[in-house]
């Protein structure tokens, strides 16, 4: 589903984001990508979501070669994956039911379909009831689950969601990933990059490490607590 | 395009005029004072080729040929002429009609006086002739030296003093709206081309969010594309209502006023100049705004 092939990212400064990263994973999985600051990890989902584009090695995402990819053909693999920010990137002139429905807006849905679509999906998130609200109105909880239903609303593939707990008090952060638990749980495969080592460590997932732009570890069921 | 897409397409560009709305004021401001002007030099103009055409209308050239042809080699003459392709009527003088033209232009048509004179003969006997007009004044040099290079044609008579000062006077003022007109554009180009790069700065977020879940190119570029249109299509609609009201103004002043001006100039009505003027203007309007919103989207859009 995701390869990545001796992915090397050096930026125009010289300084060296990733260094000959491979790494695979299935459909289906929920992975952690965990390092410090400065590690990689941005990099990486910039990477995946075609923003940027190795100096070296190849992606492979859904049996599409980045390297071979024409630039009218990345709007059709972005919709494959769903993207969360840490800071939930929410239209704060937009209701929460606008800000889910841009995303079929987007990918030229019809008003049919989106009338039908949002509140199946604002309800899955938990927020059925305010759909009329607009994003400063709600918890920083609230907004990311609006985040992750606008990531959801076109069924993407895999979710791509970069520190979505970054902002988050504890019980906040517990129910976005139980969230992103029952979507992976649906078949979805889910790539949650984060430095919030109760989560990785409660969730128990294959973890994979970085470390200045190399992997140091690739673990089944880890966590932070197999740090070096 | 799905209609759906259109919709907002459209919703957009109007919230991001609305937005910006001083910058789309400045823009269609400009594109007005531009179209307006190119207005009054097109009613210049177009009045001023009116009335070259009214003249040219009138100037004829006459053809004279050698003593002694027989009437059959005039007439192959006649034919030659007319092959010339700036020829646009021809009409054969015979000489009776040449002596009665000249004694009615100077003895008042008193035949029993000029007979007395001259007795049963015609004065003019050799001087049957062709009358042309032509299609292009300007083109008449060349013509008359295609003339006189037939043989047996004596003397090509023409008159080309006002209507080569008319064409020069119309080719100068064409040229310098040209070119005053050309130099609007361009402010206006980049007054819109800055309208829109301030409205895609305001939505940068937006659009990086678009981009991000999957929009295509022509989605995100197209609200910005309806915005220049409906820039372009204002500031060309304005001038010409402008120019409308203007137009019938001036020329009810002038012919209220200025008997003397609205005697010697035939002036065009307000509906044949709005006619020439609303259509290009349009075009205009609506294509630099396209233009400019492409040239700056494409170089502000790639996420």
């Amino acid at each position: 589903m995701i390869v990545l092939d001796h992915v090397t990212m050096q930026y125009p400064t010289g300084k060296k984001a990733l260094d000959d990263v491979t790494f695979h994973i299935n459909k289906g999985e929920f992975v952690f990508i965990v390092g410090s600051s400065g590690s990689g990890k941005t990099t990486l989902i910039k990477l995946l979501l075609k923003e940027l584009t190795p100096t070296k090695g190849e992606i492979t995402v859904e049996g599409k070669r980045y390297s071979r990819l024409k630039r009218k053909e990345i709007p059709m693999l972005r919709r494959k994956l769903g993207v969360v920010f840490q800071d939930f990137r929410l239209l704060k002139d937009r209701t929460v039911f606008e800000n889910v429905a841009f995303a079929q807006q987007v990918i030229e849905k019809s008003m049919k379909e989106i009338r039908r679509e949002v509140p199946a999906m604002l309800t899955m998130v938990g927020l059925a009831d305010q759909y009329k609200q607009y994003p400063r109105e709600l918890s920083g909880g609230e907004q990311q689950r609006v985040a992750i239903a606008r990531a959801m609303i076109n069924r993407p593939d895999i979710i791509l969601a970069d520190e979505p707990t970054g902002d988050l008090d504890p019980k906040n952060s517990e129910e976005i990933m139980t969230l992103l638990d029952e979507i992976n749980k649906k078949g979805t495969t889910v790539v949650v990059v984060t430095h919030n080592r109760e989560i990785v460590d409660e969730m128990k997932k294959r973890v994979i490490r970085l470390k200045k732009g190399k992997i140091i570890s690739d673990v089944e069921e880890g966590g932070y607590r197999y740090e070096d | 395009m799905k209609i759906n897409t259109i919709r907002y397409s459209f919703k957009q560009g109007f919230i991001n005029i609305r937005r910006n709305l001083l910058f789309s004021l400045a823009s269609i401001g400009t594109i007005i004072a531009c179209l307006f002007l190119f207005g009054v030099f097109y009613s210049v103009v177009y009045n001023m080729k009116h009335e070259v055409k009214m003249i040219e209308d009138s100037l004829t050239v006459t053809v004279f040929f050698e003593q002694g042809i027989d009437e059959q080699r005039i007439m192959e003459i006649g034919n030659e002429i007319k092959s010339i392709s700036n020829v646009e009527t021809i009409n054969y003088i015979s000489s009776d009609v040449a002596w009665k033209s000249y004694v009615d232009d100077v003895y008042n048509g008193d035949m029993n006086y000029v007979q007395n004179i001259f007795g049963e003969d015609n004065p003019l006997e050799d001087a049957s002739s062709y009358e042309l007009t032509l299609k292009d004044i300007s083109k008449q040099d060349a013509t008359v030296k295609t003339i006189k290079a037939i043989p047996n044609v004596r003397k090509v008579n023409s008159s080309d003093g006002t209507a080569n000062s008319l064409n020069s006077i119309n080719k100068f003022v064409g040229y310098a709206s040209l070119g005053l007109i050309g130099i609007l554009l361009l402010v206006s180009m980049f007054l819109i081309s800055n309208t829109i790069t301030i409205g895609i700065s305001v939505r940068k977020e937006e659009i990086a969010i678009m981009k991000l879940i999957g929009a295509k190119d022509s989605f995100v570029r197209t609200p910005f594309l309806v915005e220049g249109v409906m820039i372009g299509v204002i500031g060309s609609v304005i001038p010409v209502i402008l120019l409308y009201f203007m137009y019938d103004g001036v020329v009810d002043y002038l012919a209220k006023h200025y008997n003397v001006v609205a005697n010697l100039i035939h002036f065009v009505s307000t509906g044949e100049i709005i006619k020439g003027v609303a259509p290009i203007a349009l075009l205009l309007g609506v294509g630099i705004g396209f233009f400019a919103s492409l040239l700056t989207t494409h170089k502000h859009l790639h996420v």
